[in-house]
């Protein structure tokens, strides 16, 4: 008999399929975003807020209000709404140019300031939107439209490590974890006490997901896969890097 | 009080709930005094990071449904463009106040009309926002008040546009309750976040500025500018004196106002053929008023303390009317009432233009 996947019951039918290229992973970490909500039934109360770049795909992907707002600035918006109205829950979704690039000092910032926020950040080593230039996790040697020969570090510097900065200078009641689209549920745990812990009114939260862009990446699925589970992890070592008075994973 | 802590108290009686803001002289006060209101009245205070976050920090406020407010000037009013882009594209009903300050805004701090321009139309965009320009601490307290008001019910970005003389100036104050005076304020209401499972109760709020085709953007931003050329004429205020009589009509706003009115009104004492006409909004701007006043005038005199930003929206405006404009511009530079009639003299006599 086949099963099967059940769509989660806060995604929105009417705008699927969605609209990310065959083997993105911005579906996958929606999905585990869409069961998180779900199993949390925190779906009338939620605020999601989508950046420029490949995320602004989502801006009608779930049965949740949604803010599409300006490259690098979903993590202020979010802020501001979560200031105004505590009781809401507030999710900023961005790319690694949004969070890490442009949006860095926000992000700095709302980290320092411990914003009871989620934040989640997809991490395809890629500007995908604009057509695949460098980002700031773009990996040494790794061909961009930026960099036709290969990430030089010399010249351009070393991949963002951004859970591990946000780890360090965030404060008691941050959650920080480090997820992969090639590990599911446990992305999915990862989101989910992400959003708990903003609910508990604990901290700052902040996940990095590892995510697959073949399309700018310009890879079949076995190098996709092999780029996501062999490459990225060297670079970026998925776990959770600070839990709230819980046992790190 | 400074003009700064009337702006504060503006925000008070307006039943602002929530400030988000970045430090920048001159308005600093503003967000001194709004911390001091704070725990006496339940009112809540973010300083953010940087103006492109005050901005957006705003945003998410309104979109909570709070009224909620910020205020910059010089720079910060550069940088806060963006998200004033997106309240406009997306029609958030934000309250700024601007403070301006002389440019360029790295180093002059005290006094300018050059922020008009970047206040009607910086940003991406047509410029679809209302801007009050005030001239007194009074006005400071009633604009204030009233940006809350037509912000929320003509959901276009609200300014109330000052400078730093009146921020730091102290001047006399009738504070009142709006409600008193008959004011109804309209109410402030959630954008998202409201009652009810989203996709079953009610639909959910998909709100973008994004769009993936041209004439989607088109159809969008044709609603936008028709509401907004149909509210305008409700909107647009001016102020003049003795226009149908003159000979030399003068047109000033804000604080430069002030020196004109004082110098027509003396020039008039002594029999001279002088009268003002005023805009208070400079967006959306009166433009059919002025023309009402400048019919039968031999010539206009555009005063501002700007490089002619003023002057660009007189011309506009007058565009075809046939009345030669004269000007008197000193650009970050305050403007006495002598200079103000002696240029009017000088010009009544021939002697100029
Ligand atoms: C101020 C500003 N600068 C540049 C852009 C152009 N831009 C759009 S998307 C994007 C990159 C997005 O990359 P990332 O945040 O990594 O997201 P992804 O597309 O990879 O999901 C850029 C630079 C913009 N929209 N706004
Ligand atoms: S360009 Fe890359 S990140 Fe964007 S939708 Fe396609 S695969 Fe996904």
């Amino acid at each position: 008999m086949e099963i099967l996947p059940k769509m989660p019951k806060s995604w929105n039918p009417a705008t699927k399929p969605h609209k990310f290229c065959p083997g993105c992973g911005h579906g996958l970490v929606l999905k585990a975003l869409g069961q998180a909500i779900d199993e949390l039934g925190v779906q009338d109360r939620l605020v999601f807020g989508c950046d420029i770049g490949c995320s602004l795909l989502a801006w009608d992907f779930f049965n949740v209000d949604t803010v599409q707002t300006h490259h690098g600035r979903t993590t202020p918006v979010m802020v501001g709404i979560k200031r105004a109205r505590p009781e809401l829950l507030t999710v900023a979704y961005m790319g690694d140019g949004g969070g890490y690039a442009i949006g860095s000092q926000h992000l700095v910032n709302a980290a320092t300031r411990n914003d009871l926020i989620t934040c989640i950040l997809v991490n395809n080593t890629t500007y995908a939107m604009t057509g695949g230039q460098m980002a700031p996790t773009t990996v040494p040697g790794q061909k961009t439209e930026t960099t036709p020969y290969g990430r030089d570090v010399e010249e351009t510097g070393s991949p963002m490590l951004g859970p591990e900065m946000v780890a360090a200078i965030s404060h008691a009641g941050a959650y920080v974890a480090r997820g992969s689209v090639g590990r599911f549920r446990q992305l999915k745990n990862c989101l989910r006490k992400a959003i708990e812990n903003q609910m508990a009114g604990r901290g700052f939260s902040f996940v990095e997901v590892l995510s697959t862009c073949p399309t700018n990446w310009r890879t079949d699925a076995e190098q996709t896969w092999g780029f996501l589970e062999e490459t990225m992890p060297k670079y970026f070592p998925p776990g959770e890097l600070k839990v709230p008075g819980g046992k790190e994973e | 009080m400074t003009g700064n802590e009337v702006v504060a108290w503006g925000a008070l009686a307006a039943g602002a709930e929530i400030m988000y803001g970045y430090p920048i002289t001159p308005q600093n006060e503003i967000m001194h005094y709004w911390t001091r209101l704070g725990p006496r009245f339940g009112k809540k205070f973010l300083q953010t990071e940087d103006e492109l976050s005050a901005g957006f920090t705003t945003i998410g406020g309104v979109l909570a449904g709070k009224r909620a407010f910020t205020a910059t000037a010089g720079p910060g009013n550069v940088l806060m463009q963006e998200p004033l882009s997106m309240a406009e594209a997306m029609r958030i009903p934000v309250v700024v106040v601007v403070q301006q300050r002389g440019g360029p805004s790295t180093a002059t701090v005290i006094y300018s009309q050059q922020e008009v321009t970047l206040t009607c139309f910086g940003g991406n965009g047509e410029g679809l926002r209302l801007v009050y320009s005030t001239a007194f601490h009074q006005e400071l307290f009633d604009y204030t008040v009233k940006a809350f008001n037509a912000a929320w019910k003509y959901r276009f970005p609200t300014f109330v546009l000052a400078d730093g003389y009146q921020a730091k100036m102290r001047e006399s104050l009738v504070i009142y309750d709006p409600a008193e005076r008959g004011i109804e304020m309209v109410p402030s209401e959630p954008l998202v976040g409201k009652p009810g499972m989203p996709g079953t109760d009610r639909p959910p709020a998909h709100l973008r500025n994004a769009f993936s085709v041209e004439e989607e953007l088109l159809a969008a931003l044709g609603k936008d500018i028709e509401e907004y050329e149909a509210a305008a004429p409700e909107i647009v205020e001016a102020d003049a004196f003795n226009a149908g009589e003159a000979g030399l009509l003068v047109v000033a706003h804000g604080i430069v106002f002030r020196s004109v009115a004082m110098a027509v009104r003396e020039l008039v004492n002594q029999g001279e053929r002088v009268g003002y006409f005023r805009p208070i909004t400079l967006r959306p701007f009166p433009g059919a008023q002025l023309r009402e006043a400048a019919q039968g005038a031999e010539q206009l005199l555009v005063v501002e303390s700007a490089y002619g930003q003023l002057n660009k929206l007189v011309l506009e405006n007058l565009y075809g009317s046939g009345v030669p404009v004269r000007t008197l511009f000193r650009p970050g530079v305050g403007i006495t009432p002598e200079e103000v009639a002696e240029k009017c003299r000088a010009l009544l006599a021939g002697k100029e233009g």
